[in-house]
């Protein structure tokens, strides 16, 4: 029995296009990229506009000051506060190193001796004759913002930072975890549907970024952090893998402050996917290249998904497509949910009545012919466009 | 008052949208014969994300599907309606809800992290929000860490406590101004102000006020801690829960452009859902329960004695917030309502995907039933939340932790299942549910109606519609809710209690609007769904056993006249709490039988599943 009215007239027809909305994630091999580079606080700006930087280039710095050490001056001389000044040996304001002698004291022609030497190297910042207690604050420590991507310098924001820019392979992910790193691109499956295992993470993988295939498994996440590779790309993760890794399960997807050890991105989803055949072959195309890796994701309005930045020369493509580009009969589109999930084709017909699913949901639907050559239907919520 | 292209009695034709989280729905209204109808739904997904970015796209998509479906001419070239209506194409009117901001993800601060940063914390919870990082003095971060925590976090808000009445005040500046040095950037656009709530140091707010007062909506509430032994969370968090509804839920990328499109000004979705589940209370005067359950959000309204309140839950919600339902519910909840075998990592993987691509939809019944194990889940836990609110007020409070604020305030709540002659529902899934007793029994498995309670629900998601449209438009708003919107499905007859399976729950007579007497004896596990039609009565006498009750007290008999709907008539003898057998397959063969017994879903396909 299906009982929902459907009130909606219908006329048989086709439309010529119709819209897939689903997230719109970039895969293009070649893009200029532009990156804000901000300091949280006011300081100095090393580069000017046109400078050409490298990712490791400090784009601008400032200092905070120093953790301060209060040390009991006059106790230790064992003296009374007011005394203690003239047994100063540094001055207010002057730098001082770690194990420097702060104040010295000497009675019965040199018999006693007591001298108090400075904690750490710094700064004397002030003497109290009231509780005979000095301050030595620390060298300051400071906060600097490197380039992330390395390109030219387009835009400088006096004191606080740049916008870099770069042409690069640029690719989102679907999600991910952790912040920014670098390394170079090793793909380590032969394909994009083989499980990146532990056994296949070698020493030689530190610093790398490593492509997997369809599924990346705990232990193999364990061992890269124990190597010292620097990201993970995979098609797919087990959630409970994420959440033993992670150590927390996963509210709503606002990533990117975990401390793990490393960077994980999934292009395709949860469970074992399969690396879209266009993301893996382009990512075997930039093997070797130095790339930027952020696994920051949040998905609710304004979202952000992770990205995988690769730096190179080749010629920018034409861009401008997609935003007014919808589904038509033809269109290359895969399949976002069960039960065809993973699922790629090309757009057969998009009927404008509505349909009747497995689930007797009445929906808009398009027919998709699979690779395989056979003919499905599915809701048009279930399927994205693949950009070409 | 609105700017209206004609008085509302020469008005012809209607567009009205709601900007979901996850969809965008256009409904199409038409006054034919003196008379407002419903004409024509159009859906497509809600396009807050790159590269659109921009709400509006969704709207142009759903009207265009309306456009495709009628025939009849909608957009203008130039963007937004074709207003007004010109006798071949255009509207009268086009109005707007929205909740395509989504959920609530906010950051507190205080001065010490054991204190006014737990308080803050706590109010923060309460108002059903995601707390992504708690600032304090102590919490052993340099000052620049923390600004950069804020901007990366991007927060949708942020509530600010610190000192006690007339205490601490500089500290309290430092972390005011550390907030502003910040400039943190809200991801909802230029257009959108970040909500500050202050509730620190009352001395301190004309300093307060003037350091914020520009790029900031700022609100200021009594001090969550206003001496040290006490804690006073109640005002921040209504607080934080308001400034969620009126500024973070309703904006999104595209607001500004939107707000140039529309006759009227957009209005939240849980405010026009609300306008309409106080239609109800108030056609059929009596105590009404609703729930607008959607991508990001849980909306719960109760009218209860003429008292209104309204709850949204910030996180609970089957798409965006689908696997924070997953995490504050436990998947083990989710699968007590999945009735065949299904391995726990294959469901949290789909429920991760979901979140993931919010926009897609169940197309197998299997993905169906997994959905509707949330729903009741997102619903169960909305209307806790919702009790936490709908209390009666409370003094100062003394510090608790934050299992006994919760149990005192679901103790201290006035909303009990008894009391309530009416259940509601609206919001995609339920509305869309392709059977009507689908949205019935995870209305009624999910809050556990008591005694006996009218079923409601909207029929093609237009109650957010309605409300925004009834400001400027009643009489149509009206026509269309009563005719076209409000769904009666039937009658829950349940008695509270639970002794052992097997045994008797309850003896019912059951007078057929035909004259024909129906008599049925339940039993504890029982459920059966007796056809009465929309237009129909039927004379009930219920005789509890002993323990139990159906409104008129333990063991106590009970007659009534109930009211048919398009599911029927369901006699529930499950018991109160719901009785679960802990053996996994007796478990899975009750769920069977209850689906069955309802007709839930295609047999067959159930079948197939098992």
């Amino acid at each position: 029995m299906v009982d929902q009215e459907t009130e909606k007239k219908t006329n048989g027809e086709e439309t010529e296009e119709a819209h897939a909305y689903t997230p719109g994630l970039k895969v293009k091999k070649a893009t200029m990229v532009e990156k804000m580079r901000r300091l949280p606080l006011l300081g100095e700006v090393f580069v000017k506009e046109g400078d050409t930087i490298e990712h490791t280039d400090i784009v601008a710095r400032t200092e905070i000051s120093g953790d301060p050490e209060i040390v009991k001056i006059s106790m230790i001389l064992g003296m009374e506060p007011e005394d203690t000044p003239r047994y100063m040996t540094v001055e207010v304001g002057d730098m001082v190193e770690k194990g420097q002698q702060l104040a010295f004291y000497k009675a019965l022609f040199g018999l006693i001796k007591k001298e108090v030497k400075s904690p750490v190297t710094g700064t004397l910042e002030s003497f109290s004759e009231v509780t005979g207690q000095a301050i030595v604050r620390g060298a300051p420590i400071p906060v600097e913002v490197d380039a992330y991507i390395p390109g030219k310098v387009i835009e400088v924001m006096p004191k606080e930072g740049a916008i870099i820019e770069t042409n690069a392979a640029f690719i989102q992910g679907i999600f991910g975890i952790g912040g920014e790193v670098h390394g170079e691109i090793h793909v380590v499956t032969p394909q994009n549907d083989q499980v990146l295992e532990a056994d296949m993470i070698k020493p030689e993988h530190k610093d790398k970024i490593l492509v997997g295939g369809c599924l990346v498994t705990l232990d193999a996440m364990k061992k890269a952090v124990e190597i010292g590779v620097s990201a993970i790309v995979s098609g797919g993760i087990r959630h409970d893998d994420l959440t033993t890794f992670t150590g927390e399960e996963i509210g709503v997807a606002i990533t990117g402050q975990e401390e793990v050890g490393i960077t994980v991105i999934i292009t395709e989803g949860f469970g074992t996917m399969n690396m879209s055949q266009r993301t893996f072959d382009l990512l075997k195309e930039f093997e070797g290249y130095s790339a930027s890796v952020n696994g920051t994701t949040q998905i609710r309005a304004g979202v952000l998904r992770p990205e995988i930045i690769i730096p190179h020369n080749l010629v920018e493509e034409d861009e401008g497509e997609a935003l007014s580009q919808g589904m038509v009969p033809g269109t290359p589109i895969r399949i976002i949910r069960q039960p065809y999930f993973g699922a790629i084709g090309k757009v057969h017909s998009l009927p404008v009545e509505l349909q009747q699913l497995e689930s007797e949901s009445m929906v808009r639907v398009v027919n998709i012919e699979l690779d395989e050559g056979n003919v499905v239907t599915v809701p048009r919520a279930n399927v994205e466009i693949i950009e070409e | 008052m609105a700017d209206l292209s004609k008085p509302t009695e020469e008005m012809q034709f209607i567009i009205a949208t709601d900007v979901g989280s996850t969809t965008t729905k256009a409904r199409f209204f038409h006054k034919k014969d003196g008379e407002w109808r419903f004409l024509v739904a159009g859906e497509a997904p809600t396009t807050v994300e790159a590269p659109y970015e921009d709400v509006t796209l969704g709207v142009q998509n759903a009207v265009r599907e309306v456009e495709e479906l009628t025939g009849h001419k909608l957009l203008a070239p130039e963007g937004g309606m074709i207003i007004p209506y010109d006798g071949e194409k255009g509207v009268d009117l086009y109005c707007t809800t929205s909740s395509a901001g989504g959920g609530l993800q906010m950051m507190v601060a205080g001065l010490i992290k054991s204190m006014t940063a737990e308080s803050a914390n706590r109010a923060a919870l309460g108002a059903g929000a995601i707390v992504m990082d708690v600032i304090a003095r102590d919490d052993g971060r340099q000052t620049y860490q923390k600004i950069q925590r804020i901007r990366s976090l991007r927060p949708d808000m942020i509530l600010m406590a610190g000192g006690t009445d007339g205490g601490a005040s500089q500290h309290v500046m430092e972390i005011a101004e550390l907030i502003k040095a910040a400039e943190p950037k809200p991801r909802l656009g230029a257009a959108y102000e970040l909500p500050i709530v202050y509730a620190g140091n009352k001395t301190l707010r004309p300093q307060i006020e003037e350091l914020m007062n520009t790029g900031f909506a700022l609100e200021m509430v009594d001090n969550i801690r206003p001496t040290l032994e006490q804690e006073n969370t109640e005002p921040a968090r209504r607080a934080v829960h308001e400034l969620f509804m009126e500024h973070v839920m309703s904006h999104a990328p595209g607001y500004t452009k939107l707000m140039k499109w529309t006759d009227i000004d957009i209005m939240p979705t849980p405010a026009g859902e609300g306008m309409a589940i106080q239609l109800i209370a108030n056609t059929f005067n009596q105590n009404v329960l609703g729930v607008g359950l959607g991508g990001a959000t849980t909306n719960v309204y109760s009218i209860v004695e003429g008292r209104f309140v309204r709850s949204v839950s910030a996180n609970l919600g089957m798409s965006y917030s689908v696997t924070n339902v997953m995490k504050e519910a436990g998947i083990d909840n989710i699968m007590r309502w999945i009735p065949f075998n299904l391995d726990k990592e294959e469901i949290a993987s789909r429920l991760m995907n979901k979140m993931i691509r919010p926009t897609t939809i169940p197309q197998t019944l299997e993905d169906l039933i997994v959905e509707h194990s949330v729903a009741r889940e997102a619903l169960r836990l909305g209307l806790q939340h919702h009790r936490t609110i709908a209390t009666r007020l409370k003094g100062v409070q003394v510090e608790r932790t934050i299992s006994d604020m919760f149990d005192q305030a679901v103790e201290d709540s006035y909303v009990k299942m008894m009391n309530i002659d009416i259940c509601a529902g609206t919001g995609g899934l339920l509305s869309h549910a392709p059977r009507r007793i689908q949205s019935m029994l995870i209305l009624t498995d999910a809050w556990l109606t008591e005694g006996i309670t009218r079923m409601m629900q909207d029929s093609v998601f237009m109650m957010p519609h309605l409300g925004v449209l009834s400001t400027v438009y009643r009489d149509a708003a009206w026509n269309i809710f009563d005719k076209d919107c409000l769904v009666r499905l039937g009658t829950s007859i349940a008695a509270s209690g639970q002794e052992k399976f097997g045994e008797k729950v309850m003896d019912l007579k059951i007078e057929m609007p035909d004259g024909k007497v129906l008599e049925e004896s339940m039993k504890l596990g029982d459920l059966k769904l007796i056809p009465l039609g929309p237009e129909e009565e039927a004379k009930v006498f219920v005789e509890p056993a002993a323990h139990y009750d159906i409104g008129a007290g333990p063991g106590k008999e009970l007659e009534a006249t109930v009211q048919g709907g398009v599911a029927g008539l369901l006699l529930d003898a499950r018991g109160r709490p719901l009785y679960f057998p802990e053996d996994d397959q007796k478990r899975k063969e009750l769920l069977i039988k209850w689906f069955k017994a309802t007709n839930l879903y295609d047999e067959k396909e159930l079948e197939a599943l098992i």
